[in-house]
């Protein structure tokens, strides 16, 4: 898959791009507002593409800076939210749940 | 500007010359006269300030107090969560937020017997380099109001720089208490990944995110800093290395043989403002007069990639993060949408600011299938580099000095039009949370308009005794 960039010429973000990631990241987008991030994702992205010039073979990826290594905590029962405080924020709520618009 | 510090506060305090009440009392004044022009405080919580502070006194009066910062008032960054309080991240899709428990960082200064005064201004959801991309409108620079107090954590930064209140917490992602810290003339620190559990920081990006001390000195960070640091069941990524009591050996170094590290290709930056280096060769002339050894140390790969890695990783993280902000469980939602997927995508359309979709948008792209490997990975692999950069370097030395940011305090709207430019603002801090190590701004000197000029000093990982000590020492002679 890494065919399909190259780091050492600028890729445009297209339009029809903008509008895909915005899909991803369902993020509404106007019209003029995809116009935009095509020019300034454009534009972050020439200035990104500086790694290219970076030697990396044979490097290993850092995830995290500080070595850290998964911790399970007992599985014991402890009091968590009441549903009235888990729900207190809700935007909208009826019996006890949160409530969305119709799903299927 | 001068204000009673934490410290001067605690000694009256102990010394029954003054009351949490009338410390409370003397915040709140400077707030009301000072926040409607500054805009740091986006809550400021009176009532329950002013019966903490009755708290704090009664037990003081009863030989009882807390710890020593019983009822000392602060200031906490509003990506904090706070039990009641409205915890906004500056941003309209947490405007009536209100989290049912507390950030543990908070639960520590609660605990500490600290007096919450407000919820401190900042760019949305930590993003951003100027304060100027929060919802409620940008806190300004106390020491010229059309200037931007730097950010993300600028309210935490304006509400010590104008006195509101002794000390304040921020958060650092890439800078994010460094760069206000250096512009508005305060002390700033990042601590070490895992020093201080992130447990009910709103997460932006997570392998970077750090809560850390903003104060007038750096006796009074390290104070604030192990009030807040130490294991955390609730984080994972918290560490279990001890914490040890910063407060009490902050005195004890030596600028006699301290090795200080300059990192050559941090001073060749270009853009890099005259009197910015200046101030800063000034005072690294006072520590080696005192018997510093300035040491040229080489970190290119932090300073030349560390902007592009860093704006991949942190998008990337925030991308997801911020996935949770869907309009189904709290915060805003779109009103009138016809099914779940609309309700999403307006919701958040409507919800987020600018600069917070652009960088939705971007860690989106970079983590999509077509680019993940050639742009996430990648930076993930820089990430090993940066890092390597600073091991090498503190293998020689004792701390790393190097500016805070290219300049003072810039004028308000001057770098809004150009995302690059605002990310470029970040060039010296960015480098330091991909490595994971401390490092803290203080203020070192003035440019000739009067605007504050802040060095940048780097650490080891959990190296916080060191970094402070150190610090102290340099802020004793440039004062």
């Amino acid at each position: 898959m890494s065919e399909t960039v190259r780091l050492d010429r600028v890729e445009e973000i297209t339009l029809d791009r903008v509008r895909h990631v915005a899909l991803l990241a369902r993020l509404e987008l106007g019209e003029e507002e995809a116009v935009r991030f095509s020019r300034e994702l454009t534009g972050i992205m020439t200035h990104i593409n500086k790694l290219g010039e970076l030697d990396l073979e044979g490097v290993e990826p850092t995830s995290h800076a500080i070595p850290t290594a998964n911790v399970f905590r007992e599985d014991t029962a402890r009091p968590g939210l009441s549903n009235d405080e888990g729900l207190a924020n809700a935007p909208e709520k009826d019996e006890g749940c949160f409530k969305v618009p119709q799903i299927i | 500007m001068s204000f009673p510090t934490a410290h001067d506060l605690i000694a009256r305090l102990e010394a029954g010359e003054t009351t949490a009440r009338q410390a409370a009392e003397a915040s709140l004044a400077t707030i009301e006269r000072q926040n409607p022009q500054l805009n740091a405080l986006l809550a400021v919580t009176a009532e329950q300030a002013l019966a903490d502070a009755d708290a704090a006194d009664a037990r003081r009066q009863a030989g009882k107090p807390l710890s020593r910062l019983d009822g000392v008032p602060i200031a906490v960054k509003d990506n904090m969560c706070t039990r009641g309080v409205p915890t906004t991240c500056a941003s309209r899709i947490l405007e009536n937020f209100r989290p049912p428990y507390d950030a543990t960082a908070v639960r520590k200064l609660r605990e500490a017997g600290a007096v919450l005064l407000g919820k401190a201004n900042l760019d949305e959801f930590a993003m951003g380099s100027s304060n100027e991309f929060s919802a409620f409108g940008p806190a300004r620079n106390p020491w010229n109001p059309e200037c931007v107090p730097g950010g993300s954590s600028g309210g935490s930064a304006v509400a010590v720089a104008s006195g509101m209140v002794p000390w304040s917490l921020g958060s650092d992602t890439g800078g994010s208490i460094r760069q206000p810290a250096s512009f508005c003339g305060v002390v700033g620190m990042k601590p070490t990944y895992g020093r201080v559990s992130r447990y009910g920081l709103v997460a932006f990006a997570s392998s970077l995110d750090q809560i850390g001390p903003f104060a007038q000195t750096v006796e009074d960070a390290a104070l604030l800093l192990e009030t807040i640091a130490g294991h955390d069941p609730l984080d994972s990524t918290s560490s279990t290395v001890d914490v040890p009591k910063y407060s009490e050996t902050v005195r004890n170094g030596s600028l006699k043989g301290l090795k200080i590290g300059r990192p050559v290709e941090f001073f060749d930056v270009q853009g890099v403002d005259p009197e910015v280096t200046a101030a800063l060769n000034a005072a690294l002339d006072k520590a080696a007069s005192e018997g510093a050894e300035i040491i040229d140390v080489h970190m290119p790969i932090a300073t030349e990639y560390a902007v592009s890695a860093y704006y991949i990783i942190a998008a990337a993280e925030a991308s997801s993060n911020l996935a949770r902000y869907d309009g189904a469980h709290y915060g805003f939602r779109a009103p009138d949408t016809a099914d779940i997927v609309e309700m999403f995508s307006k919701s958040r359309a409507q919800g987020f600011g600018a600069e917070v979709k652009r960088r939705i948008m971007l860690g989106t792209f970079v983590l999509s299938a077509e680019t993940f490997d050639a742009y996430y990975v990648r930076a993930q692999k820089a990430r090993t580099l940066i890092q390597r950069d600073y091991r090498e370097a503190l293998e020689k030395v004792d701390v790393i000095a190097a500016p805070t940011a290219p300049t003072a305090a810039f004028p308000l709207g001057s770098k809004l039009e150009d995302p690059v430019q605002m990310y470029l603002a970040d060039i010296f801090t960015l480098s330091l949370n991909l490595a994971g190590y401390c490092g803290l701004s203080l203020p070192v000197g003035r440019t000739s308009a009067g605007l504050p000029i802040g060095l940048q000093l780097f650490g080891g990982a959990f190296e916080e005794t060191r970094l402070l000590q150190a610090a102290w020492q340099v802020e004793q002679v440039v004062k």
